[in-house]
Parts: C-alpha cells; structure tokens; sequence
C-alpha cells in the first residue's frame, strides 16, 4: 500500500513531495553496485527533492554484520541471499537483478587468458574474493564447476579489491563480476567464461525492519525496482531477475 | 601523605582512562570464554598467529638495523634540510595505513618505481610474499623507532663521548663502546614500541601484501577476514588472543628491560 503511494508520490513535480519521502535515506549496499547506485542516487535525489541519499558500499557480508551490530541502515542491497538473510533486521528482500563471474585482465589482455582454466597456470598470479563474500562464494562455485585448481596469491574482502590488484597490474587476472568489469572497461578486458553461468548471484534488496527513515527507503526500494532503475542497472551489464 | 589532585585534572583525567579502557571491557565481556581454547586450537588461528608473530619481530629487527643510524644521524650529525628528512619520517605516523600500503604498491609493486626493476632483473615480486608483510610492517613501525632512540640520544650526556674521543677513540668505537650501551633503555623501549605497531599492522598489509592463510594472513587480516564473513564471536575471539598474547609479551619485556 504505502509502497504504491510512494511510487506516485515521486511523479509530484511540485516540490514537495506528498509522500513524505525527505530527509536523508541511508543505503547499505554491496560494492560491486557502487557505480549503477551512485547513478540511481543522484536520479532519485532529483526526482525527490527533500531527500538525499547516503551510500555505504563494501562486502556484503561486512555490510550485513554492521547492520547486525546497530549501524543506521534504511535500505540493504546484498550480492547474495545468504547475506541478506544474516541480517536479522531486514524486511521482506525482493531480488532485482542478477550478476555472473568474468576473468578480468589487464589491458589488451596481455597474458593471452582465453578460459578459465588458464588460471591455474603456475606463472599467472590470481586474485579471487574470500570466500565469506558473494563473489568469492561465486568464484569457488565456478572453479569447482570447471574443475580446475586455481591457487590464488590474495584473497580480497570485496570485489573492488580484487579488480584494483588488476588495474594495478600486481596480478594477471581476478574473477570479478561482469559489471565491475564493464564500469572499468578502460583499464582492463573481460574474459567471458562458461562455467560462470553455473555461478550466477542473485541480488536482494530490503528495507530494514528498524530503519528510521523507512518511508524513504521504501521510496528508493521502488525507484531501483522502476523502468528507470532497471535501465540503469542493465545499461551496467546487470541482468534481470 | 596523599597529593591533593586538582579536580580540573582529575576528571579529564577519569573520563581518558574509562575512554581508554571501556572498549577493552567490551571486548572482555562480549567474549565466548569457552571457545578461546577450541579457537587457540585451530590450524588458521595458530598459523596466523605465528605468522603475526614472526613477521613484527623481524620488522623489529629491519627497524633496529635501519633505524638505529638514522636516528643517530638526525641527533648527532649536523646536515642540510635535516629539518626536513626528520620531517618525512613522520610521514608514516601520519599517513593512513592503507595510503601507505598504496604507496609501497606505487614503488614496492610489480609495476612500481623500484619493484618493476626488481621483478624484470631478479624476478623479485614482494606484494603476496611474506616478505611483503615485514616490508609493511616495517614501514609503518620504523618511525616509532627513530623517534624513541632520537630522544634517547638527545638527552643523553655527549660528555662520555667527546671523552672517548679524546681518548682516541674513532667515532664508530665511541659509538658502538659509548653510544649504545648509554641509550640502551631508549633503544629497547624504541624496539617495543615499534614491535606492538608492527603486531598490530592492518591496513598497509592488506594493501601491500594481499590476504592469504599462512603467507600474507597476519591476526589482524584473520580477525577482519572472520567479521567479514559475519562470525563476530569469532571475531571477538581472535581479538583477545592477539590482545594477550601481546600484552604478555610486552609485559614480559618490560619487566625484563625497561624497569
């Protein structure tokens, strides 16, 4: 119900907004959103004058136990259920997209990575994500599909971290989600691989239970959810539920 | 006879200490007693732990060797823009511990200033090595060292040594037969303080050296890497092994060399 009303309530071009929907809007939200969710702030802030929204993006797993220890969260994005579910605050999640493993590289993919297999070639350095994380879960289920060994030389605690050792050219390739490869196309290739699409993250998005804005996350929950949400997290290489 | 204590000191004072020593409790409270030892037991926990320990002690010993010089440098020896090279030891103690772990990226890594020299000439790469680690370790720590032994060799007396000197003492023997022994305590003092730092490195080592189990993982990446995954007792757990097994050691030392 309010969820419908705050969805008109944003089309009010008069300025302030009938829903309600001002005041700062906190959204905890995994790393590899950083770039689409910047993007979807700075639209919602524009179409809801009143409201700002503040982002914190990190591993989702280090997201969902700052939310457990009372960090001030309205809304929480998740790369992964598992992550939402530990959240013992969260609302009813709704998934609203999809993302899958690529082989990032550096530039013009100067090793000659074709799969994944060429990972686990002894002169190649790899950097995965820790397991705790979604990618990292991910990148275990892909290797494991492929059955493959892959030592890697880092385990990084998100995905930005993992794609930076590759920009840094400190190792050859990463396995990071395709969208972090595509918001940084110009520093590195991405390799796509087959076994990926056995190891493809579903995305949750809550209002949390004991959020104190929760007219607003529910606001912005709506608004990722819209056309114009789903038009900006796929031009990002996100794919739909 | 007691002082009599200013009430303006006192209170501030107060609210330091409990400021100080409130988190600790939490720590102390939140704590899982009963599965300290199953915890102390595991394999990633002692392999982390050793590993803790081995790399702060030889970054102490990277310290000591480096540091020692330079601080004698900086109090004895009269050079232009010393103002300035103390001015840039300081940077560490400063710099944010991941800014410092980019930087020694930018001049350590394999595309870096030195590193990519090292790398195309020996085929040295010292990210995700556990050499990385003491290298991270050593940098953030050396400047709690060079200051430590500095003040100790300002206030020591150069009476002894312009004595030995007239003795015929060269200056390297009036050094290691003078010098040392008078800042003994300094230099120990120096040397735990810059061990503690080194123990508790977090930031420039996760930049720096990357996060794997038993090459690069030191306590406080597996403490961060098992909050990560969302075990907080577990995290808690971990904290207060680092923490006694460090205030141990540390006490152990003081009682030993710095009474």
């Amino acid at each position: 119900m309010t969820a419908s009303l705050a969805a008109c309530g944003s089309s009010d071009e008069t300025g302030a907004p009938a829903d309600g929907t001002t005041g700062p809007i906190t959204v905890f939200a995994a790393a590899s959103l950083t770039e689409s969710f910047t993007t979807l702030g700075k639209q919602f802030e524009s179409s809801h004058p009143g409201a700002t929204v503040t982002f914190n993006f990190g591993g989702s797993s280090a997201l969902a136990t700052q939310i457990n220890q009372g960090a001030p969260a309205d809304v929480f994005a998740s790369a992964a259920p598992k992550n939402m579910q530990a959240v013992t605050e969260a609302g009813t999640p709704t998934t609203f997209v999809r993302n899958q493993l690529v082989i990032a590289v550096g530039a013009g993919n100067p090793k000659g990575v074709t799969g994944l297999a060429d990972l686990a070639k002894p002169d190649l350095k790899v950097a995965l994500c820790a397991e705790a994380v979604p990618c990292g879960a991910a990148a275990r289920t892909a290797v494991e599909a492929a059955a493959v060994k892959i030592t890697p030389v880092t385990l990084e605690q998100d995905v930005k971290a993992a794609l930076s050792k590759v920009k840094l050219g400190e190792v050859d390739a990463a396995l990071v989600y395709r969208t972090d490869a595509k918001a940084s196309a110009a520093d590195v290739d991405a390799i796509e691989f087959p076994e990926s699409a056995k190891a493809i993250n579903d995305y949750p998005i809550a209002v949390l239970t004991n959020a104190k804005n929760a007219t607003g996350g529910r606001a912005f929950v709506d608004y990722v959810l819209s056309a114009d949400g789903v038009k900006v997290l796929t031009a990002a290489g996100f794919q739909a539920p | 006879m007691r002082t009599r204590v200013p009430l303006p000191l006192l209170i501030p004072a107060g609210i330091g200490l409990v400021f100080l020593v409130l988190p600790l409790a939490g720590l102390l409270l939140r704590t899982p007693w009963s599965s300290l030892l199953d915890r102390l037991a595991e394999p990633e926990v002692t392999t982390a732990l050793r590993l803790s320990l081995v790399t702060a002690s030889i970054a102490t010993v990277v310290c000591l060797l480096l540091g020692v010089p330079l601080a004698w440098l900086l109090a004895r020896v009269e050079f232009p823009g010393r103002r300035i090279v103390r001015a840039l030891i300081t940077v560490p103690l400063v710099l944010p511990p991941v800014v410092g772990g980019i930087a020694l990226l930018l001049a350590l890594g394999r595309r870096g200033l030195v590193g990519s020299w090292l790398d195309e000439t020996f085929g040295i790469t010292l990210p995700f090595t556990t050499a990385g680690v003491v290298i991270a370790e050593a940098f953030v720590a050396l400047p709690f060292l060079v200051i430590s032994v500095e003040g100790a060799l300002r206030g020591a007396d150069t009476r002894y040594e312009e004595a030995a000197a007239t003795l015929g003492a060269s200056r390297w023997i009036s050094f290691t037969h003078v010098t040392l022994p008078l800042v003994a305590p300094g230099i120990a003092a120096g040397a735990v303080l810059c061990w503690a730092r080194a123990l508790g490195e977090f930031g420039a080592t996760i930049t720096f050296a990357g996060n794997y189990p038993g090459i690069t993982q030191t306590m406080p990446l597996a403490v961060y890497q098992t909050m990560e995954s969302g075990d907080l007792d577990g995290a808690v757990v971990l904290s207060l092994i680092l923490l006694i097994v460090s205030v141990t050691i540390l006490a152990a030392l003081r009682d030993k060399w710095l009474a």
